[in-house]
C-alpha cells in the first residue's frame, strides 16, 4: 500500500517536472488511460496522438473513453448513406469520423469505449476481444457472450453489443471497439437510419444488427464497473498494476499538438470532405398549385462538393438565366444545407420581384436542399 | 573541392570557420568518393515495384481506398502513399524508398493483394535504400545530392520539409539532436540548432531558459575585433521560411456575398450619419431585461432599433420599396421585414424579421433569439433568409463608431450602429452629463431616396429612442 502511494508520489512528481517523457515511458509492459473528457473529438485525437508519438514497444496501452452523444463514422464511409443527418442537426447531437475502419456506430454516456494500443507486429484483435468477453464473466458468470469471426460481441447469441475497428499505421496499431452498458436504444436506432435516397457509393456500408445493452440483461451493471473490470483483467494478463491513469485531452504540455489534432477532426474537410466520391439520383415530387411536378435531379459529389449537378426542370419553368445561375452556384459548392440555403436566397435577390417565379424558386430549392 | 569553399564563405556564419577547418582536413579524404558519387548519372533511377507488405493476421487482400500521391510525384521514405482497408482496419501504407512515383497498380476501390506490386518508384542510383549498407558521411553543402544524409548505416529521420530547412540553412542532420519519435529530427531541433550557432534569441518557450540580452552584445565588439570577417555579423538571423500564396477558389458563403455586393454596385449610394443619446433606452433596458428574462427571452437592444424603424417605415415607406430592374416602377412593400445582419462562423447571413409593424418588441426579441440560435448553428431556412425589405447591422457589438454599410439589392436603405460608448456631452441647463452614445450611419438608394427624406426619417427614429416613451403614442 505505502510502495503503491509513493509510487505515485513519484510519479506525479516526474508528471509535474518533464510530463512527456516521464509519464509515457514508464518501466512497467502496460499502460491503463482513461480520458475525463466526453468530446467525441477530443479522445479521437488522444487515440491519434498515442498512434503517433508513444513508442509501444515496452509498454502496450489501454485507453478508456465515453462521450456524450455522438455519431461515429468509419474512415471511409458516407455520412449521408449512414445516418439521419436533419435528425443529428436538430438535436444536436456530433458527427464525427474516425481514421480506423468499419461501421457506423451510436455514442452515449451509455457505451463505452476501449483502445487497444500495441505495435504492428502484435496486432491482434481476437485477443483483445476475448480480453473483454472474459472480464465480462469475470464479473458476471451468468452471462451469455461471445466474440463471432465478424470481431462482434454477442449477448445471448443474438444481440449485438460490440463492434470492433482498427488502425494500422507504420510502426504501431490500434484497435477499439465498444460496449453497450446502457446507452439510448431509441436515439441509436433513429438517428443510423439514413433517409436519404437515391444515393449510389462506394462507400463502406455499415451492417446493421439488433443490439441490447447489458444493463438490460442485469441492471446491476454500470459503466464505471464495466471499464474497470475490464482494466483489471488488462492489468493481470499485461501483468501490470490495476491503476487506471486519467488524463485530460486538453492537457497540451503532456500531449503536445493535441489541440491541432481535436481541430482537425472538427473540420468540415474531414468529417464531410473524406467521403468517398458518390451520386445521388433521386425525384423531387413537388406540388405546386394544383400540380405535382416530378423533376428528375442527378448529382455527383466529390470531397464532399458537388462537381456535376443535372435538374431535369419542365421547359421556361423557370427563366433559363436563373436556372443556369442556379446549377453554376450549385457546382463546386459543398453539399451542406447551410451553404446552398445562402447561395440560392442570394440568387434570388438577384431576380425580378414576381411573386409566382419566387414561389417556385423557394419550391425548387427548398426541395434540393432537403436531399443533404 | 573549391567552388564549395566559394559557397561556404557567402553564407553568414558564426561557426563558419569551424565549418572551413573540418573541410579542409576532410576535403582530400571526401573528394574522392564525391567524384565516384558523382560520375553515376542522377536521372537515369532505378524502379522498384513497392510490394504491398502483410497486414497481419492471415490477410491476403484489402481494398485501396484513397491515394495520398500520384504518379510523377516525389515521395520520401516514411511518407504516406495510400490507405487501404481490410474487414474493418484502415491501414495507412508509408514508402520504404525515396524516389519518383512512376506507376499506381490499382485505382480506388480496387482490391490489391498482399505481397504483390502496389506502386512502381523511381529511385535515385547514387541515393541509396537499405540502411544495412554502409554510406561515408558527405559535406552537407552539395544541394542536388543530399535529400537525405546517412550516417555510418544509420538513417537520421526527418520529414521532407524538416530537410529542406536544414539544407536551406547548410545544417548537417548528423549534427542535429532529434527529440521527436525514434529520434526523428523535427523542425524544433533545427530552430535550436540554428540559435545555438547563431546566438540568436528565439521567443522563450514555457520550459525553455531565456537567452540573458547580454549575448547579443557580446557578438557585436567580436565581429571588429576579427579582421577576417569584414561582413557584419547579424545577431538575430531571420529564418528562410518558403511562405508560398496560397490560392482556393471562392466558394460558399464567400460566392454569395460576391454576387449581393457586385449586384449592390449597380446601386448609387449616397450616406448620412448621426449620433444617438441612449441614456434613457439603456435604463428602460436594464428594467426590463429581467421580466423578458422570465418569460425566457434574452433582450438586446436590437429589438427596439428595429421597432422603431418599422414606426419610422411607416411615416417614410419609400424606404421599405423596390426598385425594379429598369428603374421603371417602385413598388412600396406592405411588409417591413427587417433584416438583421449576423456574423457567423461561416460568413455573413442576413435573416429577417418578419412583419415587424404588427409585432411587439417582445416579439421581435423572441424571433431574434429564434433566428440567432439557428444562425449559429447553421440551420436558418430558405424563408428566414429572404424577403427582406430593410436591413440593420449591428456592427457596434464588434466595434466602430461610423460605418459605410452596401445596400442589400433588392432594398433601398441600410443601417450601420457604431458601438455605444460614454461620453461627456451638454444638456438643456448647459450642465455636463455621462451620455449613452450611438453612432448610425445610414445608406440609401439615391436614384429614388433623397438626402432629406433619409435625414428625416433618421431624426424620427432617433426621438423614438431617445425617448422611449414617445415610442408608445405611436404604437400600433
Amino acid at each position: 500500500m505505502v510502495l503503491q502511494s509513493l509510487k505515485n508520489c513519484l510519479w506525479l512528481s516526474c508528471v509535474l517536472r518533464t510530463p512527456k517523457a516521464c509519464f509515457w515511458s514508464t518501466a512497467s509492459g502496460g499502460l491503463i488511460i482513461q480520458s475525463v473528457s466526453n468530446d467525441v473529438y477530443q479522445n479521437l485525437a488522444v487515440e491519434d496522438w498515442i498512434h503517433d508519438h508513444v513508442d509501444l514497444e515496452k509498454q502496450q496501452v489501454l485507453f478508456l473513453w465515453r462521450n456524450s452523444p455522438a455519431v461515429v463514422i468509419g474512415r471511409h464511409q458516407n455520412p449521408w448513406q449512414e445516418c439521419n443527418l436533419r435528425l443529428l442537426r436538430q438535436k444536436n447531437i456530433k458527427l464525427a469520423r474516425r481514421r480506423s475502419g468499419g461501421g457506423t456506430v451510436y455514442h452515449d454516456l451509455g457505451n463505452i469505449n476501449l483502445t487497444f494500443f500495441t505495435t504492428r507486429k502484435k496486432y491482434e484483435r481476437m485477443g483483445n476481444l476475448k480480453l473483454i468477453v472474459k472480464a465480462l464473466k469475470a464479473l458476471r458468470p451468468q452471462l451469455d457472450v461471445h466474440v463471432t469471426d465478424r470481431y462482434d460481441i454477442l449477448l445471448d447469441r443474438h444481440y449485438k453489443i460490440s463492434g470492433t475497428a482498427a488502425k494500422l499505421g507504420r510502426t504501431s496499431a490500434y484497435h477499439h471497439c465498444t460496449l453497450l452498458c446502457n446507452a439510448d436504444k431509441f436515439v441509436l436506432s433513429s438517428v443510423l437510419k439514413s433517409p436519404y435516397k437515391g444515393l449510389k457509393s462506394n462507400a463502406t456500408p455499415s451492417v446493421p444488427a439488433s443490439v441490447k445493452n447489458l444493463f438490460e440483461e442485469d441492471a446491476s451493471l454500470t459503466s464505471e464497473m464495466l471499464l474497470d473490470a475490464i482494466a483489471k483483467e488488462y492489468a493481470v494478463q499485461h501483468q501490470i498494476d490495476h491503476h487506471i491513469t486519467l488524463i485530460n485531452p486538453a492537457d497540451e504540455t503532456l500531449l503536445p499538438g493535441i489541440s491541432n489534432k481535436t481541430e482537425e477532426l472538427q473540420t468540415w474537410e474531414w468529417v464531410y470532405g473524406k467521403t468517398p466520391k458518390f451520386s445521388v439520383s433521386t425525384c423531387l415530387n413537388m406540388a405546386h398549385k394544383d400540380s405535382v411536378l416530378d423533376v428528375k435531379v442527378n448529382l455527383d459529389v466529390k470531397h464532399g462538393r458537388i462537381e456535376v449537378c443535372n435538374i431535369d426542370l419542365p421547359e421556361q419553368w423557370l427563366p433559363p438565366g436563373l436556372y443556369s445561375e442556379l446549377v453554376k452556384s450549385l457546382t463546386g459548392s459543398k453539399f451542406c444545407p447551410n451553404e446552398i440555403t445562402t447561395l440560392v436566397t442570394t440568387l434570388l435577390s438577384a431576380c425580378p420581384q414576381d411573386n409566382e417565379l419566387h414561389s417556385r424558386w423557394s419550391l425548387l430549392c427548398e426541395n434540393m436542399i432537403r436531399l443533404m | 573541392v573549391c567552388t564549395h569553399r566559394v559557397r561556404s564563405c557567402s553564407s553568414i556564419r558564426f561557426i563558419k570557420s569551424k565549418y572551413v577547418c573540418v573541410f579542409d582536413k576532410s576535403a582530400l579524404k571526401f573528394s574522392h568518393q564525391q567524384r565516384l558519387f558523382r560520375t553515376s548519372p542522377v536521372s537515369c533511377g532505378q524502379i522498384v515495384q513497392f510490394k504491398l507488405s502483410d497486414i497481419g493476421e492471415g490477410i491476403t487482400e484489402v481494398t485501396v481506398k484513397e491515394w495520398y500521391i500520384k504518379e510523377g510525384d516525389s515521395v520520401s521514405q516514411f511518407d504516406s502513399i495510400c490507405e487501404v482497408q481490410s474487414d474493418k482496419a484502415s491501414v495507412t501504407i508509408t514508402s520504404r524508398y525515396d524516389g519518383v512515383i512512376r506507376k499506381l497498380h490499382y485505382s480506388i476501390d480496387d482490391i490489391a493483394f498482399v505481397g504483390k506490386p502496389l506502386v512502381d518508384i523511381e529511385i535515385d542510383a547514387s541515393k541509396g535504400v537499405a540502411p544495412e549498407e554502409d554510406v561515408v558521411e558527405t559535406p552537407p553543402m552539395s544541394h542536388d545530392e543530399h535529400t537525405h544524409q546517412e550516417i555510418k548505416g544509420h538513417k537520421t529521420l526527418a520529414t521532407p520539409a524538416v530537410r529542406r530547412l536544414a539544407m536551406e540553412n547548410n545544417i548537417k542532420l548528423s549534427e542535429v539532436v532529434g527529440t521527436g519519435k525514434d529520434n526523428r529530427i523535427l523542425k524544433e531541433d533545427i530552430l535550436n540548432y540554428l540559435a545555438k550557432q547563431t546566438g540568436a534569441i528565439l521567443p522563450p518557450s514555457p520550459k525553455a531558459e531565456i537567452v540573458p540580452p547580454m549575448r547579443k552584445t557580446e557578438a557585436v565588439p567580436a565581429a571588429p575585433k576579427d579582421k577576417a570577417r569584414r561582413i557584419p555579423v547579424p545577431v538575430s538571423r531571420p529564418i528562410a521560411f518558403s511562405g508560398k500564396d496560397k490560392t482556393e477558389p471562392v466558394t460558399g458563403f464567400q460566392k454569395a456575398m460576391v454576387k449581393t455586393m457586385s449586384a449592390a454596385l449597380k446601386i448609387p449610394h449616397f450616406g448620412y450619419s448621426d449620433e444617438i443619446d441612449l441614456t434613457q433606452l439603456v435604463q428602460l433596458r436594464e428594467e426590463l431585461k429581467p421580466l423578458a428574462e422570465i418569460r425566457g427571452v434574452k433582450l438586446s437592444f436590437m429589438p427596439f432599433f428595429i421597432k422603431a424603424a418599422s414606426l419610422g417605415l411607416l411615416q417614410y415607406p419609400i424606404l421599405n420599396a423596390s426598385l425594379d430592374e429598369n428603374c421603371q416602377n417602385v413598388t412600396y412593400k406592405a411588409s417591413h421585414n427587417i433584416g438583421v445582419a449576423m456574423d457567423t462562423e461561416q460568413g455573413l447571413i442576413v435573416p429577417n424579421v418578419k412583419n415587424v409593424q404588427v409585432c411587439s418588441v417582445f416579439d421581435i426579441a423572441v424571433e431574434l433569439n429564434r433566428l440567432q440560435s439557428l444562425g449559429s448553428a447553421g440551420q436558418l431556412g430558405t424563408s428566414d433568409l429572404t424577403g427582406g425589405t430593410f436591413t440593420l447591422s449591428n456592427i457596434g457589438t464588434i466595434g466602430g463608431t461610423y460605418a459605410k454599410p452596401v445596400i442589400l439589392p433588392p432594398e433601398v436603405a441600410i443601417g450601420a450602429l457604431g458601438k455605444i460608448q460614454v461620453l461627456p456631452r451638454f444638456n438643456g441647463k448647459g450642465e455636463v452629463f455621462k451620455a449613452q452614445i450611438m453612432n448610425v450611419s445610414w445608406s440609401a438608394d439615391h436614384r429614388i431616396i433623397d438626402g432629406a427624406t433619409m435625414a428625416r426619417f433618421s431624426n424620427l427614429w432617433k426621438s423614438y429612442l431617445e425617448n422611449p416613451a414617445s415610442m408608445l403614442l405611436d404604437l400600433k
